[in-house]
């Protein structure tokens, strides 16, 4: 608490000013009780009260806890998880425009398709383009396979597609690409930890 | 010793149990990540200023603080050859080799913010009321009240107000006001990786402050010493900083003011004098426009 | 660690704080460097040579720990008798041939030992279990001599190995004065023994190299010298870059394991089977000994009621790898023609991996690509902004390749785990939904392979068996018909077959098929039914060991957070120190315990010994032998088998060098490293003229890997806006290139543009009467999102470790000249003969090395 009369060390004309009985509350115009806006008098965090939800920061791999503020649905902020023994509370920049990851500019809703040839993007039915994709999947699979390679071995593989990427998927993600690939045939399946 | 305060009178927000509260940045564990510049704008709302690529900025290409920029990270690249051991000098030359050996010395990093002035040279020029001493002590911009006449910024000393270019209003640091409010701790303090910046009462972040410098100077950075705080009275900058730091090479090669006196501060009269002859002058406009409007 | 992992740095810090030395070994001065006690400015990719200075420093002034390295490591074991040194053939090891550019392994052995299954196996990069831990040694008849002296053994043979890696050649070599390595060499063995310990950190500064794994290997040897392994504050410690690197190696997304390591079946005689491969893999002393309990579990967790005893499990149905299926090898297939179709998922090879010219014009070769991202990045738009298509070399109207570009979840809209650096399993819940079409993998996944499924139903064809019967009834929820996570979590955990009741661990699997597991390494993360990944108890931090927190989130194996941690007690089972105190043996309790949860059998004494006869399984493991996982128990100073370039890891010029190897004269670069000799892919010669600035890539703190998570975030482009590379100023006065000027970096792969950053944070380096030059590039710029710039992995060559294809990345030799670049950064590839490969063979590509 400010202790009365302890000014520090306003310059001493101004301070013997302010202690004038009338002038003094002239010299704080507009600096009174009655200066804070109602806007300021309701100050408050953003987030009080919002729905939280635990999360791990998708950037490097330290994995900072993450504390994720929602309102209705709607993303309201990204902070470090105070809890958390790795970062207690903190993150780095990356880790802190988190949120903008999510909300960023150009962030993609719909499925762009590019034609052979074509020169612009068009819009696809999520679902239809799922069904194209199976398609192109099943089409390389078999026109790729090998029952046996050049040296007559035994393979039982295809190697018409190739999967790349999953360094930030989750392990969960990871098993069902490896797993359902490997299924399919397919060996080359990669990702980042070797490039 | 004694802690500056603000002037009771000129505390516009009463709260039980509220007391002073500040930043003590420590510039020796700063890595220079700018987690505090977004972490501000995150919680803030504060849009990228967008930025060129700096010559001679070293990794600085936002290059200070400004109304959208409440916390900037200011690099320090030593060029000259004086300078800490951290590297060594290549053996001397044989041969047809003749360059110079260079020693980068150091990198300095540090995050810089409103000093949250106990003698706010802000504050005392804004003729609206938009800037208003909290309960926390803290100095903070009321949107919604400033005008945008722009007074308080050449006031400040530091060089920390700017206008929107956008609204054309004055913005800066809160000390995360709406934060406080709810008990919490200012965006850029929750973020620092290493606790280079450092939030609390008053009081004890000085105290911290000032046995940090004691502990630097036993391990031999005998050149550590607080910018902001911890001056005797009388000499205090701008009254004593909100905001202080914990610095190691003169204030200058930070971009700091080695003094810090508002020209507001030193001419209250005619400044209040101004504002107030500001307004009168914008009330005889107001009415002048709106006789004018009626007579159309 | 600073400038990429900056949270991290934050424990650095702290240890600093609390009287910790901290060196940093870089060829650019960074945030790190900064705030270091000691920057020691070094030569990229010179490392091996400055670690084996080290390792020769420790040796001659006998500064190791003697106790630890005489019961804990191979140094006594006999090698041998026919093994020969690099030092005696002049830069390569007994059993090399130089028509394939392979050795045969078999002269490294043990004296006395011998590996069972892949004797004379010469093959590139198909890292397979047997080649990297010593599985199927038999090593019952090993010598050792406890004195360390005979000549044989391994310490006299690392010693020998070592001796020309004196001061002076450091200097040579990596441009470190004596004085300074003096100064390291003081500070690690001040700091290592009994009361103290080191770590070496390490990120990809270390590992992209065609020396790469032995880059790793040297720092093991010299921790395990000192020590420093198993023991809290230790260790060899690996800062990953993203967010689940290590879960995806894990449960690999790689072309040549399976999950938990286990290595994918291979192509070739004796491996045809069931029996054959766990006699390939398995191995009868130490813990791989319950190798056939996890395959055969895999096998039941993916083909379910299908998978029996009477078909193997389904093992033959498995795909089967031959030559190297990598990700360049697999991208030259497709600029060749045999490659239809192409799935990216958060990937962006078009800026992300090397030779990007190359990869971009792969992408242009394919039928179809697929790319799922949170917006447009490279990889998805290279048909109409890409370089090739700006300069004219590619038209759009003519690129064939049909794509995909599907709107992926972001980490706050799904849930599911990341597995971090320290190998800790973090459960993520969802917060909201995902906006308007954007899904999650697992959704993609999921449904992909279900619309699979059922095209493929009823087919009687053998090779469609493996997709009619692999389990995929995995539960949906919510109206997006999202699969459960969970419930992949409990797969991957584990299960009884007959109750569905989650294993508690891997201990509890069995060979019989009556249990399933998707990865026998996760197994226990989903113990007693619950989602160990999701707790989050951090602990008391402040009480004695508790910043274990072992219960926040849960780490594989077993939630152990230090590897191997029996080596933090004696033999005896006591604590080394009190300060050092972390797993020790409890006499009254008879059993293992301390802050962690102890990574050995917990009531195996410490004075129990193996068998005469050397025994079986983990029977074989002595009480006094930490590392459990090898079949002789302890760390290898010395690798008898598992690399395929050497038992010792020595030193070699990388792959493109200004530098003639000094060491070895005509030996430049690694013997057996992986080549692609082919026109769009040129290589310059060792010790080149051309080229004679040494580069080297790196991360900043506020940009992202190839900038798809970062360039398109205005918050974290305004703080890195352009492109720039960083020269010294000599370099810069020589060819007039001024601070915030443009310059261009210039490889024989293409030329790029940068702004220059003349800083003397960057220091020419003096190796004996010759200075080199170094820059360093951030390689975070596209030609997609919110800030654009050059592509700096457009400039490097592909090239490959033969042990896991790890390629020369983080050094490579290039010139600078001021101005800026006059045509496509890539031009020089443009024009390269396309589709020599008929797509239904095996490609050339993916037997690297044996085609110049």
């Amino acid at each position: 608490m400010p202790s009365p009369g302890s000014r520090g060390s306003r310059p001493r004309s101004f301070a013997a000013l302010r202690d004038l009985p009338l002038i003094g509350r002239v010299a704080d115009w507009g600096m009174g009780p009655s200066s804070a806006s109602r806007r300021t008098r309701r100050a408050g965090a953003r987030i009080a009260g919002l729905k939280v939800t635990e999360s791990i920061c998708p950037f490097c791999a330290v994995g900072c806890g993450q504390v994720v503020y929602t309102r209705d649905g709607e993303l309201v902020d990204i902070e470090g998880n105070p809890r958390s023994p790795i970062n207690q509370g903190t993150l780095c920049p990356k880790g802190s425009a988190s949120r903008q990851l999510v909300q960023q500019p150009g962030r993609l809703t719909k499925v762009r398709y590019r034609a052979p040839r074509a020169t612009e993007w068009q819009e696809l039915d999520l679902e239809v383009a799922m069904d194209m994709i199976a398609q192109r999947v099943i089409d390389a699979r078999e026109h790729g396979w090998q029952d046996i390679d050049h040296h007559g071995h035994r393979v039982d593989r295809t190697l018409g597609f190739a999967h790349l990427g999953g360094a930030t998927l989750d392990y969960e993600e990871n098993y069902l690409i490896k797993k359902g690939f490997t299924a399919m045939g397919a060996v080359q399946i990669e990702n980042q930890a070797r490039i | 010793m004694s802690i500056p305060h603000a002037a009771p009178t000129e505390i516009a927000i009463h709260r039980p149990g509220a007391q002073r509260m500040g930043f003590f940045t420590d510039t020796t564990t700063c890595i220079g990540c700018k987690a505090c510049e977004v972490a501000c704008k995150q919680w803030n709302d504060l849009p990228a200023d967008g930025s060129v690529f700096r010559k001679g900025g070293s990794y600085d290409h936002t290059g200070s603080l400004s109304a959208n920029t409440w916390r900037h990270v200011r690099f320090v690249e030593t060029l000259q050859p004086e300078g800490g051991p951290t590297l060594p000098s290549i053996p001397p030359t044989q041969g047809q080799h003749d360059w110079d050996l260079r020693d980068p010395g150091s990198w300095l990093f540090m995050s810089d913010v409103c000093k949250h002035c106990t003698n706010a040279g802000c504050l005392d020029a804004c003729p609206t009321g938009a800037l208003i001493r909290t309960e926390f002590e803290t100095v903070v911009l009321q949107p919604d009240i400033c005008n945008g006449c722009g007074y308080c910024i050449p006031s400040c000393p530091f060089g920390v107000v700017d206008r929107d270019h956008d609204d054309g209003r004055a913005a800066k640091c809160t000390l995360c006001y709406d934060r406080l409010e709810d008990g919490l701790e200012p965006a850029c303090a929750k973020a620092c990786p290493t606790d280079s910046i450092q939030f609390g009462p008053y009081e004890e972040l000085v105290d911290r402050a000032q046995r940090r410098v004691t502990r630097l100077h036993e391990k031999g950075r005998s050149s550590a010493y607080l910018y902001g705080a911890g001056d005797a009275p009388g000499e205090e900058l701008a009254g004593g900083l909100g905001a202080f730091f914990l610095l190691t090479e003169a204030p200058e090669r930070y971009g700091l003011p080695a003094q810090a006196q508002s020209p507001e501060q030193e001419n209250l009269v005619p400044a209040t004098l101004a504002g107030v002859g500001a307004g009168i002058l914008a009330a005889v406009g107001v009415a002048a426009a709106m006789a004018f409007g009626r007579r159309r | 660690m600073a400038e990429a992992h900056p949270v991290g740095f934050r424990w650095v810090a702290k240890a600093q704080e609390r009287g910790a030395t901290v060196i940093h070994v870089d060829p650019r001065y960074s945030r790190t460097s900064a705030m270091a006690d000691l920057h020691v400015p070094i030569r990229a990719g010179t490392d091996i040579a400055f670690i084996g200075g080290l390792i020769h420093h420790v040796i001659e002034t006998e500064s190791y720990f003697r106790e630890y390295v005489l019961h804990y490591t191979n140094a006594a074991t006999l090698v041998s008798e026919e093994f020969q040194d690099t030092e005696d053939l002049g830069g390569v090891f007994s059993g090399f041939d130089p028509g394939t550019r392979t050795y045969d392994q078999s002269s490294w052995m043990y004296d006395g030992g011998d590996i069972a299954a892949s004797a004379g196996t010469r093959e590139h990069a198909t890292m397979a279990f047997d080649e990297h831990t010593g599985a199927g040694m038999d090593e019952g008849a090993l010598k050792r001599d406890l004195t360390l002296q005979h000549p044989r053994c391994v310490f006299q043979v690392l010693k020998r190995h070592y001796s020309r890696y004196t001061p002076e050649m450091v200097e040579q070599v990596c441009g470190i004065p004596p004085h300074l390595f003096h100064q390291v060499a003081d500070v690690l063995v001040r700091n290592s023994g009994r009361e103290k310990t080191a770590a070496l950190c390490y990120a990809v500064g270390w590992t992209q190299h065609t020396t790469g794994v032995q880059m790793i290997r040297a720092g093991a040897i010299l921790q395990l010298l000192l020590g420093n392994i198993g023991r809290p504050g230790g260790g060899i410690v690996a800062l990953r870059g993203h967010a689940t690197i290590q879960g995806a190696s894990d449960i690999p997304t790689l072309y040549d394991l399976l999950p938990g390591y286990l290595h994918m079946p291979r192509a070739r005689e004796g491996e045809l089977t069931l029996k054959e491969y766990i006699g390939s893999g398995g191995v009868d002393r130490g813990w791989w000994s319950h190798f056939d309990q996890y395959i055969v579990s895999l096998l039941k967790a993916w083909f379910g009621d299908a998978a029996t005893a009477g078909n193997d499990y389904g093992f033959a149905h498995l795909p089967k790898i031959s030559g190297n299926h990598a990700h360049f090898p697999t991208m030259l297939r497709a600029i060749d023609g045999g490659l239809d179709g192409l799935l990216c998922m958060g990937q962006n090879p078009a800026v992300g991996s090397q030779n990007a010219g190359l990869m971009r014009r792969a992408l242009a070769n394919l039928k179809w690509l697929v790319v799922r991202d949170l917006a447009e990045v490279e990889s998805a738009t290279f048909w109409r902004d890409s370089p090739e298509v700006v300069s004219g070399e590619l038209r759009t109207e003519e690129i064939e390749t049909e794509v995909f570009l599907m709107p992926a979840a972001s980490h706050v809209e799904k849930e599911g785990s990341f597995t971090n650096t320290q190998r800790l399993v973090q459960w993520r819940d969802k917060a909201l939904d995902p906006p308007g079409d954007a899904r999650s993998e697992l959704w993609f996944l999921y449904h992909l392979i279900r619309r699979v499924k059922e095209h493929y139903a009823g087919s009687p064809e053998p090779r469609d068996w493996p997709i009619l019967n692999v389990t995929w009834d995995y539960p949906e929820h919510g109206e997006l018909r999202e699969p459960s996570a969970e419930a992949i979590v409990k797969e991957i955990n584990g299960y009884e077959v007959e109750t569905g009741a989650p294993v508690p661990g891997f201990a509890e699997l069995k060979a019989d098929g009556s249990t399933a597991c998707g990865c026998w390494i996760y197994s226990g993360i989903y113990a007693d039914g619950v989602n160990q990944a999701r707790r989050r108890e951090p602990g008391d931090l402040d009480a004695p060991g508790g910043w274990v927190s072992p219960e926040w989130a849960w780490a594989w194996p077993a939630n152990r957070r230090l590897l191997y941690n029996r080596a933090s007690a004696d033999p005896d089972g006591r604590p080394w120190s009190e300060r050092k105190r972390y797993v020790w043996w409890d006499e009254a309790q008879g059993r293992w315990v301390g802050y962690d949860v102890p990574d050995y059998p917990v009531d195996k004494r410490p004075d129990y010994r193996a068998p005469p006869d050397g025994g079986r399984g983990m029977d074989a493991i002595s009480g006094d032998q930490p590392f459990i996982m090898m079949g002789d128990g302890v760390g290898w100073l010395y690798s008898p088998s598992g690399l395929l370039d050497g038992p010792m890891p020595t030193f070699y010029e990388p792959i493109e060098s200004p530098v003639a190897n000094a060491l070895y004269s005509g030996v430049d670069f690694n013997p057996v490293a992986l080549r692609w000799d082919r026109p769009d892919n040129p290589y310059e010669e060792p010790g080149t003229e051309r080229y004679p600035v040494v580069a080297t890539t790196f991360r900043l703190t506020e940009q992202h890997t190839s900038g798809a998570m970062s360039r398109n975030l205005p918050w974290l482009a305004e703080l890195q806006p352009e492109m720039f590379a960083e020269l010294d100023p000599d370099l810069a006065a020589q060819r007039g290139i001024e601070d915030g000027g443009w310059m261009v970096i210039a490889t024989p792969r293409a030329e790029i543009e940068a702004r220059a950053k003349v800083t003397v944070r960057m220091r020419p380096l003096r190796l004996g009467e010759r200075v080199v030059h170094q820059i360093a590039l951030p390689w975070h710029w596209g030609y997609a999102g919110g800030v654009v710039g050059d592509i700096a992995n457009d400039l490097i060559v592909l090239s490959g470790d033969p042990n896991v294809t790890i390629e020369d990345s983080k050094s490579f030799a290039c010139d600078v000249r001021a101005g800026r670049r006059e045509r496509a950064p890539t031009a020089p590839l443009a024009g390269m003969p396309h589709g020599h490969c008929a797509p239904d063979q095996d490609h050339p590509a993916e037997e690297p090395n044996l085609h110049p």
